[in-house]
């Protein structure tokens, strides 16, 4: 009896501890959230502000004066219509063109047979570690070859061609069932047909999951098109928004600056509000993949 | 050994084979599979020999040689490399990089380490701050460093302004040599910090339920659980994040461009930024090259002793050999 009742102390003790240490892991996480939230808020709270108010002392967080003004001074003063037509031309065109391209040799290295297929294959694999600071100057000479510097072909069609992409392919690809498409061929579907009706709508998951990671990482480049892009004309965001910091004249206007970052993040975060669900599954399973 | 012999029978039978494959693999029925084979990987190959594979072979040319771009390129050998061992700068920007590398990552996997394992509770609105925490890893670099570079101003940053409410006189951060690096380590973290959490929740939520209640039926304290099941099934996730951040970070640009522009006193310029500064500020393409190809080999030798030492502490590993 005694022994019961111990033992029924300890099991309300230790429902106790866990809603104890339950609201002290809510007030770490709630702390660190607000670390992190801190540069947002402060960046829109001061995108609203007047000059004055940005080299106020002491300064506040809510502006005093409300110039929503702002954000139609920095599109303009910086030119960002152009930027963004520019912008998504080429994070649509490179979306585009590796969806098709490494899911064509995707289903290539999964399902057809034909010899040298593995060596290549290995070779793609070897390839993906070289960084891409190596490839900086030899590109930038074929470029400037091709004359495709200060064009926009120059930040669409390197990058139409991944080797991770088509790697990520041919993975998930290997996983469907054969029967599927032993099926559609036996029903006289061409290899083409066979890919396109049956392989490519099994893929979706897959290529979500790509699309939103290189159209991330397509919006957010910044070296490459800092090298090729000279010309104002062919700018990307990124690009508009470092070179927009620079011309300061004697006071740096950090009002008409926040509102253009704020503008440039924002596409960024509805993509990934919308397509959340494959880009943690792309990097958990990327992840998995490369410690296994 | 009688493997060993197996296996070359087995190879000799392979090689055989592999003619007659070729052979058979245009002709007959396997024709039209061997004809679609290439058709669709050729958009992906031709672009990437062009794009990929001819751009690192030229770079072994360009290393060698002095190549302002407005003239043609002169052959000078390995005297890049002999120009390098004297170049002081080349020798902090390496530092530079070492010091990014070496700081960044380790605090930020065992920040990330602590997060992933508060939010692997069963608790509600997990998910709110796990995309709270990946947040700033999506934002763009550039503004994210525009962002940081206003609140590390000293005279009108948020940083000073909430030091000085505490009663801290705080430093000048980006403007100061002494604390530039460790404010582009801050900055860097606070954006990065949600992949390698992302990475290691996963890995935590991967681990069988069963290993803890074996563990607990054997009496094992919250920390024994910790230091014999939790670490030990977690490792393949912190090796992954281990290696990709350290090439990672010997890889980032952006922050370093945008925050300090390498200075003050290139006490910030890290081996990327002198590339780009050598290649694209001063023209010297050849100079450029031969300092990638040392990043290069640095990031292949870190991953080489990665994968080398991971034998001994990754749980499950194998070296496929």
């Amino acid at each position: 009896m005694a022994g019961l009742n111990a033992r029924q102390g300890g099991g309300f003790g230790q429902r106790q501890s866990k809603i104890l240490m339950d609201l002290l892991v809510y007030v770490v996480l709630s702390v660190v959230g607000v670390i992190f939230i801190m540069p947002f808020a402060w960046m829109v709270a001061n995108s609203f502000k007047d000059i004055r108010g940005i080299y106020q002392y002491p300064p506040t967080f809510i502006p005093e004066v409300w110039q929503f003004q702002n954000y139609t001074e920095a599109w303009t003063l910086t030119h960002f219509d152009l930027g963004f037509l520019n912008s998504a031309m080429v994070a649509a065109a490179v979306v585009l063109g590796q969806l098709f391209t490494a899911s064509l040799a995707g289903y290539a290295f999964a399902r057809l047979r034909f010899p040298g297929r593995d060596k290549i294959f290995l070779l793609y694999i070897s390839l993906m570690m070289v960084p891409f600071t190596v490839l900086l100057i030899p590109l930038y000479v074929q470029m400037r070859a091709f004359g495709w510097v200060s064009t926009l072909q120059a930040v669409i069609i390197p990058f139409l061609f991944t080797p991770w992409g088509t790697f990520m392919m041919r993975q998930f690809m290997v996983t469907i069932p054969r029967e599927l498409e032993d099926a559609a061929r036996i029903d006289g579907c061409g290899f083409f047909r066979t890919y396109w009706l049956i392989i490519l709508p099994l893929t979706k998951p897959a290529l979500a999951t790509l699309a939103i990671f290189t159209f991330v990482n397509t919006w957010n480049s910044f070296q490459w098109p800092l090298i090729v892009l000279g010309k104002p004309k062919v700018k990307t965001l990124p690009l508009l928004l470092a070179s927009f910091q620079n011309q300061s004249g004697m006071r740096t206007p950090w009002h008409l600056i926040m509102a253009a970052a704020t503008f440039v993040v924002i596409p960024v975060l509805i993509a990934f509000v919308v397509g959340q669900k494959y880009y943690v599954r792309g990097i958990v399973t990327s992840g998995i993949k490369g410690g296994g | 050994m009688a493997a060993n012999l197996a296996r070359t029978g087995e190879n000799q039978r392979r090689k055989r084979g592999a003619v007659e494959d070729f052979k058979r693999a245009f002709t007959g029925l396997r024709r039209g599979e061997t004809i679609a084979g290439y058709l669709f990987l050729a958009p992906n190959f031709i672009g990437f020999i062009i794009f990929m594979l001819f751009p690192i072979c030229f770079a072994f040319y360009i290393m060698l040689t002095d190549w302002s771009l407005a003239k043609e390129p002169q052959f000078i050998g390995l005297k890049n490399f002999d120009t390098m061992v004297k170049d002081r700068i080349f020798w902090k920007s390496l530092g530079n990089s070492f010091y990014y590398t070496f700081v960044a990552v380790p605090t930020g996997i065992f920040i990330a380490f602590w997060l992933a394992l508060a939010l692997n509770r069963k608790m509600r609105g997990i998910i709110f701050f796990r995309t709270v925490y990946f947040l700033p890893q999506i934002t763009l670099t550039v503004a994210a460093a525009t962002i940081w570079r206003w609140i590390y101003q000293p005279e009108i940053g948020m940083i000073n302004h909430i030091l000085e409410m505490i009663g801290i006189d705080g430093p000048k951060w980006i403007h100061d040599t002494q604390w530039a690096m460790p404010s582009v380590i801050i900055m860097s973290n606070w954006q990065g910090i949600g992949f390698a959490m992302l990475i290691l929740l996963a890995g935590l939520q991967g681990i069988p339920e069963e290993y803890y209640e074996a563990a607990s039926i054997d009496g094992a304290s919250g920390w024994q659980r910790m230091r014999y099941v939790t670490l030990p099934m977690l490792t393949p996730a912190l090796f992954f994040v281990i290696v990709t951040s350290l090439i990672g970070a010997f890889q980032s640009f952006d922050q370093f461009y945008v925050l300090t522009q390498g200075g003050p006193a290139h006490a910030t310029t890290p081996l990327t930024l002198y590339i780009f500064q050598n290649a694209f500020s001063f023209f010297k393409m050849g100079y450029g090259a031969a300092l990638a190809a040392v990043l290069f080999v640095i990031i292949l030798i870190i991953t080489i002793i990665q994968w080398q030492l991971a034998q001994r502490w990754v749980f499950g590993f194998e070296n496929d050999e």
